[in-house]
């Protein structure tokens, strides 16, 4: 059973990605990642990881892909408008993302499958266990990466504020 | 196994066909209700009443010209409505309906599925329910559409914020992210009163705040940006006509149905109503009543949205995100603070 | 400037206090007002089953009386036509004849008499200028209609039918 789930929102995840970088319509673009999304957080409810499930529906699906679609929608991109474009940044593009992929590739190789299968079990994605994790083990990693938002967060509020005075 | 299979298609399928006729019959509420403050009847003619209307109207709906514009995305046309209707029933789903019951010797539980993050299930579709209409919006290639898309679509993020904010102090003070037990938790008795420690009466701004982004979220007046027809002729459904039309209005009233039950659910006890315990009546009684009880909550909030509806002008853009981000953000924050301390000075 | 009804109010454009800043109060002071109509008595008259009572002096269309013997007043003077001020009569008189006296009061009748509702402003000059009692505008409505040409309401339209009460006020020729 869980097999087969995993097989069907494999093919569905790998397809809309694919889908992502063939379809000419960057608006398909933007909705197929939508699915991709989805069916990755379908992945996470298989791996027990329910919190995480729906913070990525949440925030991915629910919050950052609908300025993604908003912004383009509002662009309204199309094939007349479309600049022809050199050669460099297609290379670049396709080196980095060559790159990527080793990094990624090694960090899977080395990966110890046993010990994952392991780590499995019915609770280890609730909230509370989740919870205490975060404000123990990684107190330190959570409590940065909040004051970084927050940094971020007042600097997108200054940006804003610095263009109001212009006008 | 197949026997509660069974029980949950059955809870399945009642709970989709009660909130269907809950939202068709809303569409004849919403327009006896403003009658009524306008010092008019409403439909009358249409049985009894004017009982029939909404049955009259879904047959209209159904036999008009179904038209797409020709500079139309058809796929995307047709997709937005429907992940308008998908996403306003999919809620359904976390909401406990009643307690349970005991029949054919086994317990039933009313309530379809008790996620432990089943807030933040309802959070979730919430805010995947925007992109109905922001593809519809888009699809029908019109100005107006495309406007009202993106008005919803911000209107809907920025009051999401404070929505999350108000639920998170709430979950503070329950402990839990399951709507099942948030419910069972408002059993408790208050004043010798079994069955009326409702959350109201420890987050009372938190519930405004929340009822204020509820409003903004199921796009009705003063929120009603996205459709302002004076200014956007329909808003993001402009071009849409025949039940492609008549899926986006259901939607509406199917939304109104959802966050009026999960207000009552979350903040107005759920199916738990006073002297529960003290009646000293049967356990399935009690729970039949409770979800009769339910319902009165439901249709109590569905009145409101309706009364605040013909009561208020719309907002103007600027007034709407003054207020998201200026107003009920600091405030749904002030609450999470006061909330916090009056947890660690209580304990 | 002194106010006639004493209704209207000053605006003063002045910072608002901490109670009107918070809009809750006004806002439910605004529900409060819809909800006492909600409960109010509806005005609305259900026109077909229920109909408003008509003034006693309300004018609708005409009828061209018949004395108690069942003769028509009319005689075609052409003063109604004269006095009107839409001028939607037309007559055409002629001369009764010998065996017609049952039909005719007088010796000149109206061969056509002709009243177009379209032009009628039901002003009630043309009862006013009657010299023989003929002309009278009844509560009846002049009834709707989808062809212009049928608001011309000829003699068949407007002579009262033998046999109904002679007074104009309590004709309804559409209940008998």
């Amino acid at each position: 059973m869980d097999q087969l789930v995993f097989l069907i929102l494999s093919i569905i995840s790998i397809g809309a990605a694919l889908a992502v970088i063939f379809s000419k319509n960057p608006v398909y673009s933007v909705l197929f990642l939508i699915l991709t999304f989805f069916s990755i957080a379908g992945h996470y409810v298989l791996l027990n990881a329910q919190f995480l499930f729906i913070v990525h529906i949440i925030v991915y699906a629910g919050a950052i892909m609908v300025l993604f679609l908003f912004v383009i929608m509002l662009l309204n991109l199309n094939k007349t408008n479309e600049t022809s474009k050199s050669m460099l940044p297609k290379i670049a593009g396709a080196i980095s993302g060559g790159l990527l992929l080793i990094v990624l590739l090694g960090a899977v190789k080395g990966l110890n499958q046993a010990e994952a299968s392991q780590a499995v079990n019915a609770d280890m994605g609730s909230v509370k266990n989740l919870g205490k994790i975060l404000f123990s083990e990684y107190l330190l990693p959570f409590e940065v990466s909040s004051a970084l938002f927050l940094s971020a967060m007042i600097g997108a509020v200054m940006l804003g504020k610095k263009n109001l005075k212009d006008h | 196994m197949e026997i509660f299979l069974i029980d949950k298609i059955v809870l399945i399928v009642a709970v989709f066909g009660i909130t269907l006729l809950f939202a068709l019959y809303s569409t004849y509420a919403e327009r006896k209700v403003a009658a009524f403050i306008q010092d008019r009847l409403g439909p009358n003619r249409a049985g009894i009443f004017g009982i029939l209307q909404p049955l009259a109207d879904g047959v209209k709906f159904f036999l008009k010209e179904e038209f797409i514009p020709a500079h139309a995305d058809k796929a995307l046309f047709i997709l937005g409505p429907s992940v308008s209707m998908t996403t306003a029933l999919m809620t359904s789903a976390v909401i406990p309906w009643g307690n349970s019951l005991e029949l054919f010797d086994r317990v039933i539980s009313l309530q379809i599925t008790d996620l432990n993050i089943g807030i933040l299930y309802v959070f979730a579709v919430v805010s995947i329910g925007v992109y109905g209409i922001m593809i519809g919006g888009w699809a029908s290639n019109n100005k107006f559409s495309l406007l009202g898309a993106l008005r919803a679509s911000s209107q809907m993020i920025s009051y999401e914020i404070a929505m999350g904010l108000s639920i998170i102090a709430l979950v503070m003070t329950t402990g839990t992210l399951s709507l099942g037990e948030i419910v069972q938790q408002q059993n408790g008795s208050i004043f010798g009163i079994s069955g009326a420690s409702w959350n109201i009466i420890y987050q009372p701004l938190g519930f405004l705040i929340f009822m204020i982004c509820a409003f903004a979220e199921c796009n009705r007046t003063p929120f009603d940006l996205p459709e302002s027809e004076n200014e956007l002729v329909g808003g993001y459904h402009t071009e849409y006509s025949s039940m492609k039309l008549g899926f986006f209005l259901f939607a509406e009233y199917t939304n109104m149905f959802i966050s009026s039950a999960i207000m009552s659910s979350l903040y107005f006890g759920g199916y738990n109503f006073p002297f529960m315990d003290q009646l000293g009546l049967s356990h399935n009684l009690v729970t039949i009543l409770g979800t009769t009880f339910l319902f009165a909550k439901i249709v109590m909030f569905i009145f409101l949205f309706m009364w605040v509806r013909w009561t208020l002008p719309r907002f103007r853009y600027d007034q709407l995100m003054r207020m998201g981000w200026k107003m009920l953000i600091p405030l749904a924050l002030i609450n999470i603070i006061i909330t916090g301390l009056l947890i660690v000075v209580l304990k | 400037m002194h106010s006639l009804s004493n209704r209207s109010k000053v605006v003063v454009k002045k910072e608002m206090t901490l109670t009107e800043k918070m809009y809750l109060p006004a806002i439910l002071g605004g529900m409060m007002i819809t909800i006492k109509h909600f409960f109010k008595r509806k005005p609305t008259i259900q026109y077909p089953e229920q109909k408003r009572e008509f003034s006693k002096v309300y004018r609708g269309r005409h009828i061209l009386k018949r004395d108690e013997q069942g003769r028509e007043n009319c005689t075609a003077c052409g003063l109604c036509a004269v006095a009107c001020p839409a001028e939607a009569i037309s007559i055409v008189a002629a001369e009764r004849k010998k065996g017609e006296e049952h039909l005719y009061r007088e010796e000149k009748y109206a061969k056509t008499y002709e009243i177009n509702m379209l032009r009628c402003i039901f002003c009630g000059l043309c009862e006013e200028a009657c010299p023989k009692d003929a002309v009278y505008l009844t509560e009846e409505l002049a009834p709707a209609n989808f062809d212009r040409s049928n608001f011309i309401f000829g003699k068949d339209k407007l002579v009262q039918p033998v046999g109904t009460s002679a007074h104009p006020k309590t004709y309804k020729p559409y209940k008998k």
